[in-house]
């Protein structure tokens, strides 16, 4: 895998919020690839940049300096419909939360992207990403009729139903319990294998971190590390270094959390 | 706690202010007109006070005050011996003050303004007894000598020593300006015309020989007005002038005060119904401000509610809120309110009402009124959301996503379908025409229905917004918009009903407008049989001088002469021994034609009797008076005419569809009960066989001499018709204008909010590729939609309205139904519009929201 091609690249990426004594330097010169066909996760401590990072890779937010690039275009020169239009067709999306449009039912949610581009919908992919995440007898209910984790699962299929060039999750499981992080994950992870798509999560849980192929861990704005196959206590053990203090809060929660 | 609810409500200023702008512009015409009410008040008291003299005398009469047509009442020249007789009376006058006295411009125009009153009067040089001062020139002397007053020398382009032509109710004469001068401290009197002659000329020309409209004196010093007018009082009734009243000059300045107020109570009439409107769909606005302000609020109430706060705290904390925006929202609408008055003043002016300087009026009442209505309305608005408000349950602080429980729209669609009932109801018995407070009951009625209806609108809404946004739902924005739309369908409901008010009540006028022109175009058509019409431009009769002309044309076949006075229509006591007539209704008027000719050029529907009767000295009636008054064929009636009263025989009933409304008499009969000789509509029909154009030309030229007259063949008076109407129409579509501009605030108001409770949905939505073009066009279309359901909420009530009050109307003479499909279209077409312009702010927010900040606020 490590042979492919990057779909995502950033050069020497700088992003600074606000102005002389208040401001903060969120990402401070990060150069980072995204091979394809890979679940990479970041890490790091909260204001470490690892949203940031997202953000910017993905189109959301315009860097400071430096430069992204997303398959073949240029991120940093894009006007902002242009940022729009390349989000809508590269970029599949999976939030913490509040990821779906409560009008709409949970097809309509999936095929969003494409029915604003005015794409047709490929429908045997449809069925196979529906089928995959399990949700074929829940299409027509609305947001509001589906649990956290099949709501969740409804924003993976919709990252997928477009065959984005990459996918970025950010905190996908946060707000969702084990059982229900777990099928999340596992169905990132199968995206992955089976579909060979490219899914870049942004977590600050070992235990979906170690879901991943690869984890890069973010510290002040730079990444300061990265594990490869990682496990849950590999990825703990890191973070320790890092951020000691959050991270034996966190290690201690999940030493109380049963495996997922 | 006052605290924290003045901490949320500074934290919203921008929606409150909003929604106070829904109250302000109700309340500013509720100000505006009560200060323009008053200032006038205030300016016409001030001005009469300094020109009215110690004590007045003019002849008793039992019509109420119309002293621009009560001609036939004046007093006798000795009544003025006898003023002077009066022990305590310094000095005496007479004054003649006619109306319908005008000069004709160098252009061949009547000065003056149209409906205003052009008085001839008769000079005098003294200023306790006449209001007169002459500013430049002299005054009157000859006969053939008078004075004017500076705005009809300004406005007729005149100068010292020019020859005018006068058109008086009598002769036309001519005669040279030699003065001018101002009334009391004013130019002139609100618009009307003032023409002085010397006087024994003012008595001869306008009153017909010695006699005064009145006679006026003043007090000896150290004799009080009160008791000057007991001695005068006594005087007189030990005199043979006959009855007379005598008023004090305070007492006269009153009601001169009174009379021109009331004559301009229209406006305040009709102004206040359009405050009233305003108000009303301004209502709408709160309620739905309050409810979205408080969806969006739900967690922080929650909260306090956790934190130990009762329902009822929370209620009137938000009620609290209320009254602070009805607060603002008097308080800007009275400042709104006085600037609207002084609009109000310059826009009189402009046309020609010129009201004398002075100081706007605004009383402690205009005040309180304004801030009482602005709060009231508000937190009755604010009432039912209020109490929702308070029925958060302290849990949806603690989850994350809260959806206060969609209530069911049963209980609102039974209460709407009663309401609904109701007003139907109402409508149907106000209209019915068998109930004394009939407009009441329509307004009540209306007032329902649209309530009503707005309740209704939330079941409605679903199935509407879809079928209108159909053509748009195959693209994912036009189907997110017309989710939206359907999304809160109370929200959707209150938004469209405001809308609603407005363009049903445009509808409606519309339609009865359209309807009466047809209707009096086919009555037109049925009863005329003359060939021309002569009518007055001014509302005041003209002299006999113009049909004397007419006729003298030789193609000429018929002129036939109606006249009109003021008189009161009564019977006679059943007992003998009973003093005076019995009285019944108000002053109206008495028509006189010529029974030899009337035939000849109107098809006069006579249903019982006939017309040749009046020329035996019987009245005509039409059915509805008859009715009214319980009389029947060959009974007796009386009428007060100014001169006093006189009994008649019924000889003849007139069905439905007549000119001639009230009573009729002979031309004969008015002469002889003292009415002056002077015409209000001529009837012209020419020989049959005469040459059309030529005749046409031959009576222009004769009309052109007379300014206040106009010569109209029956296609050319219909449109005269149609084009009052229409600017009748224009100024109501103007107003109501006002409250469409609120419901379109309204629409902003709601968008706004809505686009504010989405912000994290349209945050997702532009992430994942929804452009900002998609995003703004995702918000007009929802706009669309709900202006459009408004707007067929509000054409489909106002065509129900419309007929319902054309057909209860028929008997009254709109007996024919016209809709106006151009103005329903303008409507429908102009809602579409409205709602594109009202999504302007709210789909440019939309479109703006930072996607990080929406998508990772908390």
């Amino acid at each position: 895998m490590d042979s492919s091609q990057p779909v995502a690249q950033a050069v020497d990426l700088v992003k600074v919020y606000g102005q002389g004594s208040t401001q903060v330097r969120a990402l401070d010169g990060v150069s980072v690839t995204f091979p394809g066909a890979q679940f990479t996760a970041i890490m790091g401590p909260s204001g470490s940049g690892k949203s940031t990072l997202m953000h910017c890779m993905a189109g959301l937010d315009t860097a400071t300096s430096g430069q992204v690039r997303l398959g073949s275009v240029e991120l940093t020169s894009l006007s902002d419909d242009q940022l729009t239009r390349l989000r809508r067709d590269q970029v599949g999306f999976v939030f913490q939360a509040f990821n779906l449009v409560p009008t709409l039912t949970a097809a309509e949610n999936i095929t969003l992207p494409l029915d604003i581009a005015g794409r047709p919908v490929d429908r045997d992919w449809m069925d196979t990403v529906v089928g995959t995440v399990g949700l074929a007898d829940r299409l027509d209910h609305r947001p509001s009729q589906l649990s956290g984790g099949q709501q969740q699962r409804v924003a993976c299929a919709r990252a997928l139903v477009s065959r984005p060039t990459i996918v970025f999750a950010d905190e996908p499981t946060g707000n969702l319990d084990s059982r229900s992080g777990a099928e999340v994950l596992g169905f990132l992870r199968r995206s992955v294998d089976e579909y060979g798509q490219t899914v870049v999560m942004v977590t600050h849980d070992a235990n979906a971190a170690s879901w991943s192929d690869r984890v890069l861990f973010l510290a002040d704005g730079a990444i300061v590390d990265e594990l490869r196959d990682p496990t849950p206590e590999r990825v703990l053990e890191r973070m320790v270094h890092l951020d000691p203090q959050h991270s034996s809060a966190s290690l201690a929660r999940h030493a109380a959390a049963p495996k997922a | 706690m006052l605290r924290a609810v003045l901490r949320t409500a500074a934290a919203h200023k921008g929606r409150l202010l909003l929604s106070a702008l829904a109250v302000v512009l109700g309340v500013a015409f509720v100000a505006g007109t009560y200060v323009f009410t008053d200032t006038l008040q205030r300016t016409f008291a001030d001005l009469f006070g300094q020109t009215e003299p110690d004590v007045l005398v003019s002849a008793a009469s039992e019509l109420e005050a119309q002293q621009t047509t009560v001609t036939a009442a004046a007093l006798p020249g000795s009544a003025l011996e006898v003023l002077r007789g009066v022990d305590g009376v310094a000095r005496a006058g007479g004054l003649v003050q006619v109306n319908g006295v005008t000069l004709v411009g160098t252009d061949g125009t009547a000065i003056g303004v149209t409906g205003a009153p052009t008085f001839g009067v008769s000079w005098s040089d003294d200023p306790d007894l006449s209001p007169l001062r002459l500013v430049d020139g002299r005054p009157p002397q000859g006969p053939e000598e008078i004075a004017i007053d500076t705005e009809a020398l300004e406005s007729g382009g005149f100068a010292l020593g020019d020859t005018i032509r006068v058109l008086t109710p009598g002769p036309t004469v001519t005669a040279t300006l030699v003065g001018v001068f101002r009334y009391g401290t004013s130019g002139n009197l609100a618009g009307a015309t003032l023409t002085a002659f010397e006087p024994a000329q003012a008595q001869q020309l306008l009153l017909g020989g010695d006699r005064w409209t009145d006679v006026r004196g003043m007090a000896e010093q150290g004799v009080g007005q009160g008791e000057l007018a007991d001695r005068v009082e006594q005087a007189f009734s030990a005199s043979d002038v006959g009855p007379v009243d005598v008023r004090t000059g305070e007492q006269a300045s009153d009601d001169a005060t009174e009379a021109l107020t009331e004559g301009l109570g229209f406006i305040t009439t009709f102004l206040l119904v359009f405050a009233g409107i305003s108000l009303f769909v301004g209502a709408f606005i709160i309620v739905n401000t309050f409810s979205v302000l408080i969806a969006r609020r739900t967690r922080e109430l929650a909260l306090l509610r956790a934190v130990g706060a009762s329902r009822r705290q929370i209620t009137v904390s938000v009620l609290t809120e209320a009254l602070l925006v009805g607060l603002v929202g008097g308080v800007v609408g009275l400042g709104l309110g006085v600037l609207l008055a002084l609009g109000l003043r310059e826009l009189f002016a402009l046309v020609g009402f010129e009201i004398p300087a002075g100081g706007i009026v605004v009383l402690p009442r205009t005040v309180v009124v304004a801030v009482v209505v602005g709060v009231l309305l508000t937190m009755v608005a604010a009432w039912l959301p209020a109490r929702r408000a308070g029925s958060v349950p302290p849990m949806a602080a603690l989850r994350d996503d809260v959806v206060l429980p969609t209530r069911s729209l049963r209980v609102r669609t039974a209460v709407g379908a009663v309401l609904l009932l109701l007003g139907a109801v109402l409508l149907a018995g106000g209209l019915s025409g068998r109930l004394d407070n009939g407009i009441a009951f329509v307004g009540a009625g209306l007032l329902l229905v649209f309530v009503a209806v707005a309740l209704l609108a939330a079941v409605l809404g679903g199935p509407v917004t879809a079928a209108l946004g159909a053509p748009v739902s195959r693209s994912a924005v036009g189907r997110l918009a017309v989710r939206n739309a359907q999304r809160d369908r109370r929200r959707t409901a209150a938004t469209a009903g405001a809308l609603m008010i407005g363009l049903a009540l445009v509808t409606m006028i519309g339609v009865l407008g359209a309807s009466s022109t047809r209707s009096v175009e086919a009555t037109l058509d049925d009863i005329l049989r003359a060939d021309y019409i002569v009518t007055s431009t001014t509302f005041q009769p003209f002299s006999t001088e113009l049909g004397d002309a007419i006729e003298a044309v030789d193609e000429v076949a018929v002129v036939s002469r109606i006249g009109s006075a003021p008189v009161v229509i009564g019977t006679p006591p059943a007992d003998a021994a009973g003093a005076g007539p019995r009285r019944l209704g108000g002053t109206s008027f008495a028509s006189s034609v010529q029974p030899e000719t009337i035939l000849d050029v109107l098809d006069v529907p006579v249903r019982d009797g006939s017309i040749d009767s009046l020329a035996q000295g019987a009245l005509a009636l039409d059915a509805d008076t008859a009715a009214e008054q319980g009389v029947g064929l060959g009974d007796p009636v009386t009428l007060t005419w100014a001169s006093g009263p006189r009994d008649y025989q019924v000889g003849a009933i007139l069905g439905s569809g007549t000119q001639l409304t009230g009573a009729t008499v002979s031309r004969e009969e008015f002469l002889a009960v003292g009415e002056p000789a002077q015409d209000q509509v001529l009837y012209v029909a020419a020989d049959p066989d005469a040459d059309t154009a030529a005749v046409r030309q031959d009576l222009d030229a004769i009309v052109a001499d007379y300014p206040i007259a106009q010569l109209l063949d029956q296609t050319e008076f219909a449109d005269q018709v149609r084009g009052q109407v229409n600017q009748l129409l224009s100024l109501v579509y103007a107003l109501l204008g006002l409250a469409v501009v609120i419901a379109v605030l309204g629409i902003v108001n709601t968008l706004v909010l809505s686009v504010l409770e989405r912000t994290r949905e349209i945050g997702l939505l532009h992430a994942v590729g929804t452009s900002r073009r998609q995003l703004r066009r995702m918000v007009r279309v929802e706009a669309v939609l709900i202006a459009l359901f408004g707007a067929l909420l509000g054409v489909g009530l106002g065509l129900a309205f419309g007929v319902a009050v054309q057909r209860s109307l028929a008997d009254e003479g709109i007996d024919r139904l016209a809709v106006p499909w151009t103005l329903v279209g303008i409507v429908l077409v102009v809602s579409a519009v409205v709602g594109v312009l009202a999504a302007i702010v709210p789909a440019r927010r939309a479109a703006t929201l930072d996607v990080l900040a929406a998508i990772a606020s908390e």
